[in-house]
């Protein structure tokens, strides 16, 4: 479980200097879109990011219905 | 340098030999009626100004990237109080112009590169393959996501990714709807420079001062060699497309994705 709070701890810091919010601006169980105020295009951006620093390919079919940090770590941590 | 011209949704003008392009209609530089009668107008006066340049160059002022692709919200607004034929007829005469735009850019005797970034969508991504090189920063995301409304790429997709790229690329893209990021459209070929974030239209103006270098006219035989236009597939495929346009499940799609308050709508 170590390993996926450090990724979700890794996801929450590119979100917040992508979309320029505070770090403690975001929760694990947060909503990002609402707490980050992003639309589906913006939520690409994240992805293209999470890919680049995870050095992964998360097709984003696999981030349907994903709106929390916690999942979206989850989906990363099944494809590395 | 000639004079900048501006339309609503593009401008363009030519410095030193080389055309620059740039689409700027917000939020994603969506491909509707207006961006199509400018990229006419462009095309249109495309011959006059090849004749003192070497190079052009396309490229998005707009944020959330380069293209991201056809209007769909214009398509479908456009169309639901038509008959089916109608709407058909008029979507078959939308791709017929905008595939004579398309081939217009692919045949130049220029030597074109699209400067990509962000998203590069359906026909966003098309417009950039009729180019002769693809440079994208790190962020930019490649999609076909038409068979999410039940359709295929329209804007001659299929026929040029797979002039390109080999078959398992093309049916990745294709039949999975996924998007693909830049670093690996870069390792399958797609991307001829991967360059980092915000940089694709400097090393886009840099790759363009190397083509000004080289003789015109063996620029133009090389291209002529290396770049066949698929015409007959290209005809084909605005048949496939219109006859899968025409079924009920694809007017029900565009309601979807236009109605729809999900935060995934091109991810059905």
């Amino acid at each position: 479980m170590a390993e996926t709070q450090q990724i979700i701890d890794e996801i929450q810091k590119l979100a917040a200097e992508h979309f320029k919010v505070a770090p403690d601006h975001v929760a694990p169980d947060d909503d990002f879109f609402q707490k980050l105020g992003i639309d589906s295009l913006q939520a690409l951006e994240l992805l293209t990011r999470l890919e680049n620093h995870f050095n992964i390919e998360l097709p984003d079919y696999e981030m349907q219905g994903v709106v929390d940090f916690r999942t979206l770590a989850d989906r990363i941590s099944q494809r590395m | 340098m000639t004079d900048i011209v501006k339309t609503e949704t593009l401008s363009w003008s030519r410095m030193d030999g080389v055309i620059e392009l740039e689409l700027h209609r917000a939020p994603a530089n969506e491909i509707g009626s207006q961006t199509l009668a400018d990229l006419e107008a462009f095309v249109a006066v495309l011959p006059d100004l090849q004749n003192e340049a070497s190079a052009l160059l396309i490229q998005s002022s707009i944020a959330a990237g380069f293209c991201a692709g056809a209007d769909l919200r214009e398509l479908y607004n456009t169309g639901k109080s038509m008959e089916s034929n109608d709407r058909v007829d008029g979507v078959r005469d939308f791709l017929n112009r905008i595939h004579a735009v398309l081939n217009a850019i692919d045949e130049s005797p220029l030597t074109t590169i699209a400067a990509v970034h962000g998203t590069t969508f359906g026909g966003g991504f098309e417009l950039a393959l009729v180019c002769d090189l693809i440079i994208a920063d790190k962020m930019t995301r490649f999609c076909f996501p038409e068979l999410r409304l039940g359709l295929i790429p329209g804007f001659g997709g299929i026929p040029r990714l797979k002039r390109d790229l080999g078959n398992a690329v093309v049916r990745d893209l294709l039949l999975t709807g996924r998007s693909m990021n830049a670093t690996k459209a870069a390792q399958v070929g797609l991307v001829s420079q991967l360059v980092g974030e915000g940089k694709s239209l400097v090393a886009a103006r840099s790759t363009a001062r190397q083509i000004l270098k080289f003789d015109k006219g063996t620029s133009i035989a090389a291209k002529r060699f290396v770049k066949p236009i698929p015409h007959a597939e290209l005809r084909e495929e605005i048949e496939i497309f219109c006859d899968l346009f025409s079924r009920p499940a694809v007017e029900a799609g565009l309601r979807r994705f236009v109605e729809s308050e999900d935060p995934y709508p091109y991810l059905p």
